[in-house]
């Protein structure tokens, strides 16, 4: 193994086929689905610049994990287009597949397997050379070294997370997502997966990041785009959300106003979409910025 | 469309479901107990009340009961496929998979292969358990195939029908309970006792149930009679319910995906 000269990265990088063009990595267009009478996108616009990462920010039900299966070619849109790494995913969805990578909102592990086994299915399925290596390789980055020869089923809920993740960068897919990925775990198993995301993003991958924690997107994100009754309300960096408030507010409120100000002020009723009921509630003291935030959307 | 990648695909997903069983035998054993307790059960305490009739010959009650008990281990096995399927479905595996670039149908393959290997462990274990209280079978080689044949493609069937509750259950139990109807239809056939002596409209369903058939004809083929036209019956029950249930399990399959 030694005698070969210095292995470079590429061979274990899965057979992704290359980018069909230099666009985002990630582009969404007028994307509609429904669930019988349920609208739970109705014409959704998204894009992921190449390298970065954007967090989906929606309360729970927003329809994040939905936008997210199609993504990934798990679920059919009803109308609209989407592309990830430039390939469409309802008719170019081996290419996408081969582009992309998922970690779903639970957990996805084979617990009757080992930790390393788990892995290697993955290279295998992937088609790469030396899955063994690609095993080690990734144990060690994850700090599961140690477990690797353990069935997944005695890990730990973080350590469970931290293979899953570990599965979805084998072969080094163009285009990660992670649904909901620190969802139900401890704060140090959380810091572990942020540790994660921010690696991969200096790595170069693109990400597209779901998650209820206005924290979690402050904390990664480069862009931030809010999904509420079944649209992208905004898309924008952090500052250029928190901008959206107005100027008033920041008189009576002496720290920077949090992402969670402006996310309650947005999602607020009066869009002619239903607000989940804690939102809904706690918008009664925000009504006002509604209405500026409404006026200024065109903006952005 | 065949994928590029399937023949590849199967045979790591094949192994990788194979491994599950290798480190659960418990469920092959499983799958024996039952048919093993009903085939003691018959043989040593019913069997000597029960009357074969001239047709089945000088051979003993368990010569003449082993076809039945096969398929009733069939039917207890293939409740494992079932149950190994929806765990990864629950699990989130199956979408894995087919967010991977992975021949799409190999995922179900592979849990189909292991089925029929595990069922055939399963069947040898029955059958030596069997030998081991005195069945015996003067059949040549053909007829042996024969045997063979059929048991592979009524597991197959049998299988592919599994699948189906699979990939649609809701919980573990009712994942594996769609196998106690087929447990317990070789009770109303012509595996336990002729049907002759059966009231009326239980004797015409047992006469016209898929198990009678098969049963007659494994029956046949291991006492060496003449087969006849019934092993025409037989196939016919194999192959349309191996269709039918292919075809239903191929469109939920497809379903699942909109
Ligand atoms: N398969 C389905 N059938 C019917 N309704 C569904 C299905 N999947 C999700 N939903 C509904 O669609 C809405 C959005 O779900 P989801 O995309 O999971 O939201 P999120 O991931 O943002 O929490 C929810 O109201 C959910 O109940
Ligand atoms: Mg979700």
């Amino acid at each position: 193994m030694s005698a070969e000269p210095a292995p470079a990265p590429t061979p274990t990088r899965a057979a992704a086929p290359a980018a069909a063009s230099s666009g985002p990595a990630v582009r969404v267009r007028g994307l509609t689905k429904s669930y019988g009478d349920l609208a739970v996108l109705r014409g959704v616009d998204l894009d992921v610049a190449r390298g970065s990462v954007l967090a989906l920010l929606g309360s729970n039900g927003a329809g994040k994990t939905t936008l997210v299966k199609i993504l990934s070619t798990l679920l059919r849109a009803d109308s609209g287009t989407a592309s990830v790494n430039g390939f469409d995913v309802a008719t170019q969805a081996r290419d996408v597949r081969a582009s992309l990578s998922l970690t779903g909102q639970f957990a996805a592990v084979d617990g009757l397997l080992t930790g390393r086994e788990n892995l290697e299915l993955v290279a295998r399925l992937r088609h790469l050379p030396r899955p063994g290596a690609i095993a080690d390789e990734l144990l060690a980055r994850f700090s599961l070294t140690e477990a690797g020869g353990r069935r997944a089923a005695t890990f730990s809920g973080g350590m469970q997370r931290r293979l899953d993740l570990a599965m979805s960068l084998v072969g080094h897919p163009a285009v990660v997502v992670l649904d909901e990925p620190t969802t139900g775990l401890d704060p140090e198993a959380r810091l572990g997966v942020w540790a994660a995301v921010a690696e991969l993003a200096a790595g170069g991958t693109s990400v597209l990041l779901t998650t209820q924690h206005l924290e979690e997107a402050e904390r990664l994100a480069d862009r931030i785009a809010i999904l509420h009754g079944g649209r992208i309300l905004v898309d924008g960096t952090l500052a250029e959300l928190t901008a959206l408030l107005p100027p008033a507010r920041v008189e009576y409120v002496e720290k920077r106003p949090s992402l969670e100000d402006v996310f309650l002020a947005l999602t607020a009723s009066g869009r002619g979409v239903p607000a989940e009921p804690s939102t809904a509630t706690s918008a009664a003291s925000t009504t006002s910025t509604t209405t500026r935030t409404t006026e200024r959307e065109g903006d952005l | 469309m065949m994928d590029r990648h399937f023949w590849g695909d199967t045979a790591v997903l094949t192994r990788r479901s194979l491994t599950h069983v290798l480190r659960s035998p418990d469920t092959i054993v499983t799958t024996a107990v039952m048919p093993v307790a009903i085939m003691l059960l018959f043989v040593f305490v019913l069997g000597g009340s029960i009357d074969t009739g001239a047709g089945a010959g000088a051979g003993s009650y368990v010569d003449y009961l082993l076809p039945g008990i096969l398929l009733i281990t069939v039917a207890t096995g293939v409740s494992y496929t079932a149950y190994r399927l929806f765990l990864d479905l629950q699990g989130g595996l199956l979408e894995r998979f087919r967010s991977m670039p992975v021949a799409r149908t190999s995922v179900l393959w592979a849990h189909v292969l292991t089925s029929l290997v595990a069922n055939v462990v399963s069947l040898v274990l029955v059958v030596g358990v069997a030998v081991a209280i005195g069945f015996r079978s003067g059949a040549a080689v053909p007829a042996w195939l024969g045997v063979v044949g059929i048991m592979l493609l009524f597991t197959l069937a049998l299988t592919w029908l599994a699948v189906i509750p699979g990939l649609t259950a809701t919980s573990v139990e009712g994942a594996s309970a769609f196998s106690y109807p087929l447990v317990f239809l070789p009770f109303l056939s012509s595996a336990f006792a002729p049907t002759d002596a059966m009231p009326g409209p239980v004797r015409w369903f047992a006469e016209h149930q898929p198990v009678t058939a098969i049963v007659d004809a494994l029956r046949a083929l291991l006492t060496q009679q003449p087969v006849g036209t019934g092993i025409w019956t037989a196939l016919a029950w194999c192959v349309g319910l191996l269709v039918l249930a292919v075809l239903v399990a191929a469109r939920t399959y497809r379903r699942k995906l909109s």
